[in-house]
Formats: structure tokens, sequence, C-alpha cells
């Protein structure tokens, strides 16, 4: 037998590690578990080509032409009008709120200067924070404003069609006018850096009283559930305001993000996000039977938060179901909170309706941790 | 046998400090502790004999809180042991058989996080008192984790002892320390006793088992016997002889299987032989005494005897 490899200890390392991967349920569910949603996410979930994003229609002349115009953006796929605004300003809160993408803007006076030749102002405001969300549907607007006013132009009218466009269309990238990637991810980091730390190092600090047994020695003291919950939520709080205002100093300094928003209300939401991130770390601690488990259940959290929330991919070209996957998870509301306070610079009333489904969140997750956290080793 | 411990049972009219009955506990189908019960007196240190898995932990744990029992009643520090565990808690000292303290933590920090739970009243004294009391002031910075098995187990106990509890709950408190520090240990919780704290220690040792006052055996999660050393050495009613001699060994073999012939224990250089009937187990060792280069000696069975056999005779009842 060879004296530095002998295959049958070999073999009893190897047949060891089988047993052990067997007995490890979680583990063993991973293994499985992980390619099949990757699959799922990769393969059915992203879209790099968003279409049917919503947009607002503000009509100051009904004509045929505005029909028209706005038939055929809707016939491209990319534009789909959910929202009619009296006025611009109501538009334009909707696109502040994030409720539309877009923002189509028909002067009262269009089809009379169309008429004459005069190439009426057409305005399309684009909610460019996401420059790839808006990317596709801009690239194909000329073309097919082109088409409708070919469509459009017949008769006396004809004499207008060669040439350049018969109209004259201004887009506006708000938020983000020159379309910079970074402005969108810079801030985006800040949520899923937080949602990977936040939830993986509550969920080991759990876990690790457990494994090292001075679970037991806690239990036999007077302590309570919410005073342990509570005590080992803390000090990540404080944490994760560390590695927020490092992400906010290089946004600001190294990456050059706009902070246009209050950082004072960015900080109260971030109370909320963080809570509602280390309710589920301190759940999975509850659950975990060894350090292991908490990493992978941390795992098995992260990934579809980082795909589903709209951070690496846009949201709105998801199909319905991973929207609503998307719309449960707390990364999804405090991204759109982030990218809405520093780059729209939205107010609290803005930020509201995305606040309270991560504080919902954060109470059915904290109320899972407490009922399932036992003063008891029964 | 300690002639000093017999003498210090408590008569029965003492106040109990622990007093349960039908205490039963069931891990899924299995029953772990059968209808306990268990009656401790102030001041009194109450050992707690049994083999592995015989539900002495589980026992503990029902005991302090950390268990719920399934069935049964009785109070433990006049609180109800179903209804109360918080109070029960707040006045338990707990010694869990793994060390179950900070072991990134010194030992002063361990302390402190205690007192603190517990809400002790000049926390920084009694921190000081309690490292002083138990020797461990020069390594009171020293963390827990680098501590060897004799000192890890005074810091547990010192743990135990920081908010003053009327009762002390230690489980296998002595398991892998080193004889001295065994001893240093039980001079400890006799002292402790003396000055009103009753005990309830769970060991493998007979020279521990001995140093109690009042003792019980379980086996298989119930009661098998209890009373002082002394009590139950009587009521086993066996009888013991001890053999000297050459090829022990083979001895022991031939007479493992004779009538009477219950156990055949080698002590390093004599052989224990004991039996419950008495006059057959003399009628089967007749033919060995007369063998020559043999000494016999009737013996008064150990503690350990006593519970070999009590083991034995519980198997044939529960399997």
């Amino acid at each position: 037998m060879n004296a530095y490899f002998s295959w049958p200890r070999f073999l009893a390392v190897l047949l060891k590690e089988f047993v052990q991967m067997k007995r490890d349920r979680l583990t063993f569910g991973m293994i499985v578990g992980i390619p099949i949603i990757q699959l799922i996410l990769f393969g059915f979930a992203i879209n790099t080509d968003p279409k049917g994003l919503p947009a607002a229609l503000v009509v100051n002349d009904e004509s045929v032409f505005s029909r028209s115009l706005v038939r055929s953006l809707e016939n491209s796929q990319y534009f789909k009008f959910t929202h009619r605004a009296t006025s611009e300003a109501e538009a334009d809160r909707l696109l502040q709120l994030g409720d539309v993408q877009f923002v189509l803007v028909i002067p009262s006076d269009f089809s009379r200067k169309l008429q004459r030749g005069e190439r009426p102002q057409l305005l399309l405001a684009a909610d460019a924070t996401d420059p790839s969300a808006t990317g596709n549907a801009l690239a194909t607007l000329n073309q097919t404003v082109k088409q409708a006013m070919d469509r459009e132009l017949v008769g006396p009218l004809s004499g207008l069609k060669p040439g350049e466009l018969p109209v004259d269309l201004r887009v506006q990238r708000r938020f983000n006018p020159e379309g910079i990637t970074r402005y969108n991810i810079v801030p985006g980091l800040m949520g899923v850096i937080l949602t990977m730390t936040m939830i993986m190092m509550t969920a080991l600090a759990m876990t690790r009283e457990r494994e090292r047994g001075t679970m037991e020695n806690l239990l036999a003291t007077p302590v309570r559930p919410i005073e342990v919950m509570a005590g080992k939520i803390a000090p990540f709080i404080i944490v994760g305001y560390l590695q927020v205002t490092l992400i906010l100093s290089a946004a600001k300094l190294i990456f050059g993000v706009p902070i246009v928003g209050s950082l004072v209300l960015l900080s109260l939401a971030l109370i909320v996000f963080i809570a509602a991130n280390l309710s589920v770390g301190f759940t999975f601690s509850t659950i975990a039977k060894n350090q292991l488990q908490a990493m992978q259940m941390t795992f098995f959290f992260f990934l579809p938060s980082m795909l589903l929330s709209g951070f690496m991919f846009p949201f709105r070209g998801m199909p319905e179901w991973a929207q609503w996957i998307g719309e449960a998870l707390p990364l999804t509301h405090f991204l759109r909170i982030v990218r809405g306070v520093l780059l729209k610079g939205n107010g609290l009333a803005e930020i509201v309706p995305e606040l309270w489904p991560i504080g919902l969140f954060m109470l059915v997750a904290g109320t899972v941790a407490l009922k399932r956290y036992r003063q008891t080793l029964d | 046998m300690n002639s000093a411990a017999a003498n210090a049972v408590v008569s029965p009219s003492a106040e109990a400090v622990i007093d349960v009955k039908g205490l039963t506990k069931k891990f899924g189908e299995r029953t772990v502790v059968d209808d306990f019960a268990i009656r401790v007196n102030r001041g009194q240190i109450y050992g707690f004999l049994g083999p592995n898995g015989s539900g002495k932990t589980t026992t503990i744990r029902m005991l302090c809180g950390l268990l719920t029992a399934d069935a049964g009643e009785g109070q433990c520090l006049g609180y109800d042991i179903r209804r109360e565990s918080q109070q029960i808690k707040r006045h338990v000292g707990y010694m869990t058989q793994k060390f179950s303290l900070y072991e990134d933590l010194s030992l002063a920090e361990n302390l402190d996080f205690i007192a603190r739970v517990y809400d002790v009243k000049d926390r920084k004294q009694a921190v000081d008192k309690t490292l002083e009391r138990l020797g461990l002031t020069a390594r009171r910075t020293q963390l827990a984790g680098s501590l060897s098995g004799g000192w890890k187990q005074r810091l547990a106990l010192a743990a135990c002892l920081l908010h003053e509890p009327k009762l002390l709950l230690l489980d296998e408190p002595t398991a892998g320390v080193d004889p001295k520090a065994r001893r240093e240990f039980w001079d400890q919780i006799h002292d402790l006793a003396a000055d009103g704290l009753t005990v309830l220690v769970s060991t493998h040792y007979m020279d521990e088992a001995e140093r109690c006052h009042a003792l019980a055996y379980i086996a298989y999660g119930r009661l098998l016997a209890n009373g002082t050393a002394t009590q139950l050495i009587q009521q086993s009613g066996m009888t013991t002889w001890s053999a000297a001699g050459p090829d022990l060994h083979d001895l022991a073999r031939e007479l493992r299987g004779q009538p009477g012939v219950d156990m055949v224990v080698p002590f390093g250089t004599t052989l224990h032989v004991s039996g419950a009937d008495a006059t057959q187990l003399e009628q089967s060792l007749a033919p060995y005494r007369e063998r020559t280069g043999y000494r016999w000696v009737r013996i008064e069975p150990g503690l350990e005897d006593v519970f070999i056999g009590l083991m034995n005779s519980a198997k044939d009842n529960f399997q």
C-alpha cells in the first residue's frame, strides 16, 4: 500500500462524507433547490427587454393624430397607457411616485400645428433612474412616432411626410438625464448589502448560541425571548448604519451619485428595512440547526431578493408571478425608496406606499420569530 | 461510608425545597421520565444517580423550567413547577452538563453578563466577591475558552452562585475533572449547604454519591430507590464476598452464572462476588472457599454493587 495515498483511507473519508450529506437534509435540498431556483428565475423571470411599461397620458388636443399616436405607441408593445392625467403636474407626480415609467404630453395646438407643418412639440418624459428599463422603449420611439404620423398624413398633408419627423419629439430623461447606470446601481447596492449582512449576522448569532451549547444556560436564566431578540438585533442596526454611511460616502465621493432627497428621511426608512431583515435572520436562526444551515437559508432568501427586486434586472420586465414574489420582498420596496429619495428627491408622502409593506413584512417575520423562539428546550 | 453525611439527613418534617409527584416526560413515543417523585429538604445535598440516558438531565431540566412536564405536579421553592417556571428560574442556579458560558468572553465578562440578566444588586461587587470566593480573581481577564476543565467548572459554579440562589441544580458538574479539583468542588458544595443552600447534583462517581446527604437512583426514567447511602445498602439486602488470590479472572469466569451469584466484579487485586440471596450465595461459594491460595472475606457491599444490582433487576422489569 502506498504510504502517501491509500485508496481505502480515501474511500473511508468519501463514504463518511456521503453519509453525512444524506443526514443533512437542508444541504441536500440546496444541492437540488439552488439550480432549480436559478433556472426558473433566470429562465422565466428575468427579461432585460421590458415591455408594457406603464405610461401616463396628458392629452390637451383630442384629435385623430393623437389617437393614432397613442395607438402606435401601444402597438409597439413598449408602452401601456395606464393613467390619464388632466395636467402635466398630475402626470409628473405619477412619475415621481414610480406609478408610471413614462409621461406623454400632447400639447393643445398639436393637430393644428401639425397640419400647418409647423412641427408641434411632443413631450415624452421618462423615469430614467433605471436606464436599462427605459432604454429599448426610447430607442424605438422615433420610428414608432414616424410610422404613426405617416399613416395619418394622407391626401393634402402627405407633402409633410418626407424628410424629417413632422413633430418635434422631445425626450426628457428625468432623475438620471445622462442615463448613468451606476446612479441606479450604487444606491441599490445599499439595499443588497444590508439584506445580505443583516440576515446572515442575526441568523448566525442565535444559531451560534445553540451550536456552542450556551443556549441552555441562557434559557435557564430569567431572560425573556423579546429581550433576547431585541438585544441581539440592536447591535446589528448600528452595524447596518455603519455600512450605510460607508456606502453613501462612496456613492457621493467616488461615484458622484446625486443625493437629491433628505438623508434623514432615508435613515427613517433604513430603520424599518434593517429591522425587517433582522427579523428574517432571527426567524432563520430559530429554524437552523447549525451555522451552516443558517448560511444556506440566508442564501435561499438572498438569491430571489437580488434577482426579483429590480436590483439587477428591470422589475417591470418580469412576468406577473415574479412581480408578485418581488412585491413580497423588502428589498424591492427599499430599492424604490432609496432610488426615489436619492435620485428623485422623494419626500415622506412619496415613500409611505413603499414603506408600509416593509413594516408589514417586519411584523410578520418578527411574530414568526418570537413564536418559534422557545423558552424551553422541548 | 461517610457517617457525617448519614447523620445530616434532615427529618421529613423539615421544609421541602423540591416536592414533586408523578413527573412524566415523553419525547415522541419514548417515555424518558415516568411517574417520578422526589422530595428534597432545605440544606440537603441530594445525589442523583443512574446510568446514562436514565432521565437525570431531563428531570433536572423539568425542575428548573427548561422542559415542561407532560404530567405531574409539585413545587420547587414554593412555586408551581408547571406554571411558575419564570419565578423558579430567578432562584435556581443551574449548572449544565456541558460548559455553557461564552468561551469568547473573559471570566469577568461572563459573570457580569449573568449578573445583569439576573438583575443582581451591586453588580460589580457581586462579581468581584464571587470571583474571590472561587479563587478566580487572578484569571478574571482570561477568556473562558482558554480555561482547563477544572477551572471551567469553577467558573460555571461561580455563574450559578452569583444571584444567590436558594437551590443549586448541578448536572454532572465534575465530569472530566481531576480528583483534586473534584474534592475542592465538593468541599465548596458542603460549605454552601451548611449555609442553607439546597443542592441537587447528578453524578456517576461513587465517592461523590457517598458525600451526599441523600440519594435517588433512577433507571429507565423511574425512581428505583432513594434514601441515605447506608439505607440504600441495607435495603438492597445484598451480600458481598471479597476474594483475594491468584488468577482472579479465571475464578470470575467460573463463578458467573452460579446460582445465587448475581454479580462478579474485579476490584484490582480482589474480586467482589455479590448476590441478593445470602444463603444460596454462600452455598455456591462453599466449594471455592475450600481452594487453597484464596482468601475469602465477607464485606459490606459498596454503593456501586448496590446500584448495579438495582440496574440488573430493573432491566428485568422494564425490558
